[in-house]
């Protein structure tokens, strides 16, 4: 059993990332999207978070890369080890696991 | 509160805006009373805090989200006398971003021989404070 979480929500304004966080099981995908991928840059409060759990928790982390570009957010600004992904690469984390939770 | 002048009374108005563009429709709908509000000839400041710093960051490219980048339309508020944008350096230093980040926003002084002068002003939490007190009118999105 795997799941793919989905976290639309900037960290800096709900809770949504912390909790899907504490939620996750090791081999779990987290999918940043929307106002999400703020919490993905590096250099950042939410970024360290999120830079620590990549290497605490097992999860693999995703951010898509279309609202990374409307949000001015380039590449190479993302905390290490953050994959980015298209739609289509998210069509495929929704197929490889066994569950999509969407943490609203 | 207000000074009157001729054709009216001036207010302070201040827009607060904390949240990004795109994710939800707070940005654009602030832009656009910002705009409507221009014609009216107030005293119009606009503060950027929290994720609403995500609003005139450099680089926004929207065409993979299918939605309008607004963005561009903040390049046009200096012709409107809106030359006053108040962005919060705790807020960029939080979200890992600086000043270079931000869209370079200028408007042209009419008492300075139309000199080009930058729009944006950063401040500290306790300066943004200050400038809250200062309003008669504070709408926030």
């Amino acid at each position: 059993m795997s799941i793919l979480h989905t976290v639309n929500k900037s960290a800096y304004e709900r809770n949504a990332l912390d909790s899907c966080l504490g939620h996750t099981k090791p081999g779990d995908s987290v999918l940043l999207i929307e106002d999400g991928v703020i919490s993905a840059r590096a250099g950042s409060v939410a970024g360290d978070k999120l830079a620590a759990a990549l290497g605490e928790t097992g999860v693999s982390i995703y951010a898509l890369g279309a609202d990374m570009a409307a949000r001015g957010i380039p590449e190479d600004k993302l905390v290490d080890g953050v994959k980015v992904v298209d739609y289509a690469g998210f069509v495929d984390l929704a197929a490889e696991n066994d569950a999509v939770e969407a943490w609203l | 509160m207000g000074d009157m002048s001729e054709g009216g009374t001036t207010k302070k108005f201040l827009y607060l805006n904390r949240k990004a563009s795109y994710g939800t429709v707070y940005a654009l709908e602030s832009l656009e009373v910002v705009l409507i509000a221009a014609a009216f000839e107030q005293d119009v400041s606009l503060a950027f805090i929290d994720d609403g710093v995500y609003q005139i960051i450099k680089g926004q490219d929207t065409k993979g989200i299918g939605m309008k980048n607004f963005s561009p339309t903040f390049n046009a508020l200096g012709d409107y006398d809106i030359n006053k944008l108040y962005v919060e350096k705790e807020s960029l230093d939080e979200r890992g971003l600086t000043e270079d980040d931000l869209m370079p926003l200028v408007y042209e002084d009419e008492d300075d021989d139309w000199a080009e002068k930058p729009s944006i002003k950063i401040v500290n939490r306790a300066e943004m404070a200050d400038l809250m007190q200062d309003q008669d009118v504070i709408l926030s999105f």
